[in-house]
């Protein structure tokens, strides 16, 4: 059970790659690393999320707070690369309607 | 005899003991056969009750404990957590939790946030039973979707 975050900045386009599971003991983590993103106007961001395994509702509180920091500075979060279960955890929340989601089907897999 | 097989997790209230009952609740549901997003499910649900019971104890005491007991039935796992240290006995508990209709009893639950509604939504039955600490008690049936998704049941 473990979680890694790689935060790659480049000019206005901050992506992070996250791998692991996200629950209790590791979404401080994620928190932590998300906190070092300079927040500024405008700013695009990206959570890559396919190598993901599991996550829950500490993840998703997670996400939820780094996405309203960044929209009150008027950037963008998108989430990109989620599984179906990552996906439907969005959806049975209400999140997916809110947020920017892309799931990982390009290789026509599920 | 008992119609269960019972199998009692007991955890220091810690959050980096979650993933280790959620491990070994998906290991005992897939014994029972429930299908891999059935199992997804349940994991989820068994972890939002144990990171409240973690969070709760946590303020409570010191060092607590999280006892998380499994009753494994051939068509159905029930679950409960509590936020207690103390033993407990799965049978007689099951007879005191009732439905969580009081908003009062299930505050700190709501606290967190999207925790219960999850567990609502992903188990089949949820009760809360709030004395001496919280007990949050949860079923899930085997094949449960498939009905709802109006699969033809084949009979040998």
């Amino acid at each position: 059970m473990n979680i890694q975050v790689v935060i790659k900045e480049e000019e206005n386009l901050v992506k992070a790659f996250i791998s692991g599971e996200i629950d209790a003991f590791t979404a401080p983590m994620l928190r932590e690393k998300l906190a070092t993103v300079q927040q500024k106007e405008n700013l695009q961001t990206e959570l890559e999320m396919s190598d993901v395994s599991y996550m829950d509702s500490t993840g998703l509180g997670v996400i939820v707070a780094f996405y309203k920091h960044v929209n009150a500075n008027n950037g963008h979060v998108k989430l990109t690369g989620l599984s179906t279960r990552l996906k439907r955890l969005f959806d049975i929340t209400g999140l997916g309607e809110i947020m920017d989601i892309e799931t990982d089907d390009k290789g026509g897999n599920k | 005899m008992r119609p269960f097989d019972y199998v009692e997790i007991r955890v220091p209230a810690k959050s980096q003991y979650v993933g280790v009952a959620r491990l070994t609740i998906s290991g005992l549901a897939s014994r029972i056969g429930f299908t891999y997003d059935e199992i997804e499910d349940l994991k989820i649900a068994s972890s939002e009750a144990i990171t409240n019971a973690v969070q709760h104890a946590y303020s409570e005491v010191d060092e607590g404990e999280v006892v998380i007991g499994c009753a494994l039935y051939p068509d159905k796992i029930e679950i409960m957590v509590a936020d207690h240290g103390k033993s407990f006995n799965f049978e007689e508990t099951k007879t005191k939790v009732g439905p969580y209709h009081d908003q009062q009893e299930v505050q700190f639950l709501r606290e967190g946030g999207l925790g219960l509604y999850l567990i609502e939504t992903l188990m089949d039955e949820v009760k809360v039973h709030h004395q001496e600490g919280v007990t949050v008690f949860m079923t899930k049936y085997v094949g449960e979707e498939q009905v709802e998704e109006n699969v033809e049941t084949i009979t040998s």
